[in-house]
């Protein structure tokens, strides 16, 4: 598959982000490749969610940069970012494939980008075909998640940020979505996903939140390299 | 990134229809606001000629903040907004088109419905004239200061009240100027264009003002 932007490496260094004066996350780093997932790890209030956010943008970072390495650097990294959050970002009053059409429209760029799919296509890759025309309201929980999975589809970005995806979804779409990152990657694609569950990325990188010394010493946020570890 | 507003426009707009409410409802709250007037104030006919630009003003100022509580905080809690920003369309013209989307939905059926109720507070029919082309020219100045404010509480859950205080205040100079070119256009010694052309001119400057201040509101919200 052929994409007009396709960057090497995804660098972060020294990341830090406060909310209400308190320092939630404090010098990440880490180092992807092209191709590469990263697993944010930590317990509840670890600060997770916080790095997400900074990286698609929504929060500030208060240090450190985040940046594509190769390509078009100087292209802010929420417009080359997807980004699924613990709300999916659909209207209830509007069908699914109403939403799937909205953001396909206002997340891609003017020329039809090589790589996405038709909003209808998207909808049959994860097996909601049917309900294409079903106001979302009237959707379960699992399957309002796999239509805002399906935004993922509708427009190429090269980086996915995913916080907890695999929330409301049964064992099939999991399997399924665990595919289609699988897909985005071997396209060269990039994944930070913070998750309490497994969710089938072979060879991710590890980032532990929330590790603090005992006493003084600087905390630590550590990428490690691991095989298929329990999280992988 | 044309086509990414124009979606914009048309998704708001599909959204309002089919929740409904909206714009009929602002029209209804108009409606009692004006019609519950003479009830106050008694029959005298004069009196109500004289005051009623103001009445019809109030009210349309009134039902124009109704609904503009919600413009930001539906997209701020089903995660939306969030996508808004990462939008390549930048933020301010996306609050510029939610804008006129909300206009078409909720102002301008009170363009339509105030020479209506114009009549039930005896004005002649250049008043009637002068108080539809008032408010069809001062009310985008409304929302748009409404914008402003519905940007800043866009994250509180009961921001509502907190909207209207914050921002009535500044809708001041649009109801002075509208009121007068209102009342101008039935006679008096100031011509009708020279309060018009303010009021023109104050709904020019905050559509290129207030997206601006909104957009910034809404990129600084921490959620």
């Amino acid at each position: 598959m052929s994409q007009s932007y396709q960057p090497e490496r995804l660098v972060a260094q020294g990341l830090c982000v406060e909310r209400g004066g308190r320092r939630i996350v404090d010098g990440v780093d880490f180092d992807l490749s092209a191709g590469e997932a990263l697993v944010v790890l930590g317990r509840n209030g670890a600060g997770k969610s916080t790095l997400l956010r900074a990286l698609a943008g929504h929060l500030r970072l208060s240090a450190g940069t985040v940046r594509f390495s190769a390509g078009d650097a100087s292209a802010p990294l929420t417009e080359k970012a997807h980004y699924i959050g613990h709300a999916d970002g659909l209207k209830a009053a509007l069908t699914a494939l109403e939403n799937l059409e909205f953001w396909a429209t206002m997340l891609g760029s003017a020329a039809k980008a090589p790589g996405a799919l038709s909003p209808q296509a998207a909808l049959k890759k994860i097996g909601l075909a049917r309900i294409g025309d079903f106001p979302v309201g009237y959707l379960s929980a699992g399957q309002k998640r796999r239509v805002a999975l399906a935004r993922l589809l509708v427009t190429h970005r090269p980086l996915w940020i995913l916080d907890e995806p695999a929330t409301a979804l049964d064992v099939v779409a999991q399997e399924q979505f665990a595919q289609t990152m699988a897909e985005h990657r071997a396209n060269g694609g990039f994944i930070v996903a913070a998750t309490h569950a497994p969710l089938g990325l072979v060879d991710a990188q590890e980032l532990r939140l929330g590790v603090r010394p005992a006493s003084g010493a600087k905390p630590t946020s550590s990428a490690v390299e691991t095989s298929m570890g329990d999280w992988a | 990134m044309t086509s990414a507003l124009i979606a914009l426009f048309w998704r708001e707009l599909r959204i309002a229809n089919r929740i409904g409410g909206g714009g009929a409802m602002g029209v209804v709250f108009f409606l009692i606001l004006v019609s519950m007037t003479p009830f106050a104030i008694g029959p005298d006919l004069n009196l109500l000629a004289r005051i009623g630009p103001a009445i019809l003003w109030i009210a349309a100022l009134l039902a124009t903040l109704l609904g503009l509580d919600r413009l930001f905080q539906a997209d701020a809690e089903d995660g939306s907004l969030d996508l808004f920003i990462m939008s390549p369309a930048p933020l301010e013209l996306v609050v510029l088109v939610k804008c006129a989307a909300h206009w078409c939905l909720t102002a301008l059926p009170l363009v339509a419905a105030a020479p209506l109720l114009g009549l039930t507070l005896a004005l002649d029919p250049p008043a009637l004239a002068g108080v539809a082309a008032s408010l069809l020219a001062g009310t985008p100045a409304l929302t748009l200061l409404g914008a402003i404010g519905a940007a800043l509480t866009a994250g509180l859950r009961r921001g509502g009240l907190l909207m209207a205080v914050l921002i009535l205040p500044l809708t001041v100079p649009v109801l002075i100027f509208g009121v007068s070119s209102a009342a101008a256009a039935s006679g008096g010694t100031v011509p009708f264009h020279t309060p018009f052309l303010i009021l023109c001119a104050l709904s020019l400057m905050t559509i290129a003002g207030a997206p601006f201040a909104a957009a910034a509101a809404l990129r600084s919200r921490e959620a």
